[in-house]
């Protein structure tokens, strides 16, 4: 019976972000069944390493685990897309955002939704993931940066590229002739 | 404040992640500062257009019962179970005493004691399961033309679905579920507060051609008791923590019921 409740008890930790888990998965590799492959993969790795599981918050712990299990399977099935992308956005202050007048202002509220979800697709991983755990799920600074293994300050000036750059594309694909 | 330390504000402060006294100094700033306003709000706009607009995908049904069945392995496999896994022989001894019962072409589909076996053990898995993840149903309806055109275009089955509950086995709903890997529906019933799941999956292949008897075996397994028999190219499996005598009650109603001509 000790087992059961073993299991049990990993239900209803891990069993309630599942959504969280398949989100991050799916943006990640951009595939239906492989994000499932690799959700079933983390959710057996977080259930073999479950009584190293410590408390805390609870999606955290397990986007991390999903994010470690998308890496590996990425570098397994897919190893150009983990070429570095030459951008070092780490420990250097993200470039604020030009004041932009405000018919542009407009046009980027009114982007298409399925436009923007091609540009963020098109956001190398680092980028994407940033996004994903800050524009979905809501995640704090600080939960961001559990998940991602990262102090503070990293998370912040990556998430402000990740931002300029989906915006810069945006503001590419809206008006072409503005493009710097 | 000045207007150029307020850039790298805007986010930390949109984010709400920017330590209160920053924040109201900022605000102070942002009701004087026509400029800086306007930043802010371009900010604060185009995440709102991000996050209204980013693509939520939500794990599918098949994803949680393809995980569910995932897990109950691994949970069996790694715990360091009692040598005996006590299921086992009486498992075989059901599947011998069923090979030697059922004298029909029924035989070579029993004769298999590993199939026999797996799905004996995933019938209560997926019974314990059901009860245990708290989702006994996809589609909670005691309608009986509810539940059976839900499983169209889900399952390559149509399963006979009756509403027993003049006979004290209201009709709970209907799940999609997985047994042993296969597809399966599972018609969940009950009977003085004790849940029956009712699998029915198609007969295996190696199942001879006269299935018609229908006979009912029964074994025991984890103390729950679990009936079996196959019909118009169907095998079921009914489990429940109800005894013998009530749960094989049910079955020759569901069969009496589902051999009735259907207008």
């Amino acid at each position: 019976m000790v087992e059961q409740s073993r299991l049990r008890r990993f239900n209803e930790i891990a069993v309630p972000h599942l959504d969280a888990a398949y989100n991050l998965a799916r943006w990640l590799t951009r595939n239906e069944n492989d994000a499932e492959d690799v959700v079933q993969e983390a959710y057996l790795r977080a259930f073999k390493f479950f009584d190293g599981y410590r408390g805390g918050d609870a999606r955290a712990w397990i986007l991390k685990i999903v994010r470690h299990t998308c890496f590996t399977w990425l570098a397994r099935n897919r190893p150009a897309e983990l070429v570095p992308s030459g951008d070092d956005d780490d420990d250097r202050a993200a470039p604020a955002g030009a004041p932009r007048s405000d018919p542009e202002t407009l046009l980027l509220q009114r982007l298409d939704t399925e436009l923007l979800n091609r540009l963020i697709d098109k956001l190398p991983n680092p980028y994407r993931e940033i996004l994903v755990l800050r524009e979905i799920e809501d995640l704090s600074y600080r939960e961001i940066a559990e998940v991602l293994a990262l102090p503070i300050g990293t998370v912040m000036s990556r998430l402000a590229r990740a931002r300029e750059r989906l915006q810069r594309a945006a503001r590419g694909s809206v008006m072409p002739r503005l493009v710097r | 404040m000045i207007c150029k330390d307020v850039p790298d504000l805007i986010q930390p402060y949109t984010d709400a992640e920017l330590d209160s006294d920053k924040a109201a100094a900022l605000e102070a700033h942002l009701r004087d500062c026509q400029d800086c306003n306007r930043l802010v709000e371009a900010e604060r706009n185009w995440q709102r257009t991000v996050q209204a607009g980013m693509t939520r995908f939500t794990a599918s049904d098949r994803l949680r019962a393809r995980l569910a069945v995932a897990l109950a392995e691994a949970d069996g496999t790694e715990a360091a179970r009692p040598p005996a896994r006590t299921w086992r022989p009486l498992a075989m001894a059901a599947s011998l005493a069923l090979a030697i019962v059922t004298s029909s072409g029924l035989t070579a589909y029993f004769t298999l004691p590993g199939e026999q076996d797996r799905m004996v053990d995933s019938v209560v898995s997926g019974h314990v399961r059901s009860l245990m993840a708290g989702h006994l149903t996809d589609i909670p309806s005691s309608d009986q033309h509810t539940v059976k055109p839900w499983f169209h275009g889900r399952i390559d089955l149509a399963p006979p679905v009756d509403d027993l509950a003049a006979q004290g086995y209201p009709l709970i709903g209907g799940r999609l579920d997985y047994l042993d890997r296969h597809p399966a529906a599972a018609l969940v019933y009950q009977h003085r507060q004790h849940p029956i799941n009712l699998f029915v999956v198609a007969a295996s292949p190696t199942a001879g051609g006269d299935d018609k008897s229908g006979s009912i075996s029964s074994l025991t397994e984890r103390g729950y008791n679990v009936l079996h028999w196959a019909s118009g190219g169907m095998a079921f499996w009914a489990v429940s923590d109800l005894d013998l005598g009530e749960l094989k009650a049910f079955a020759r109603l569901y069969q009496t019921r589902s051999a009735a001509p259907t207008p």
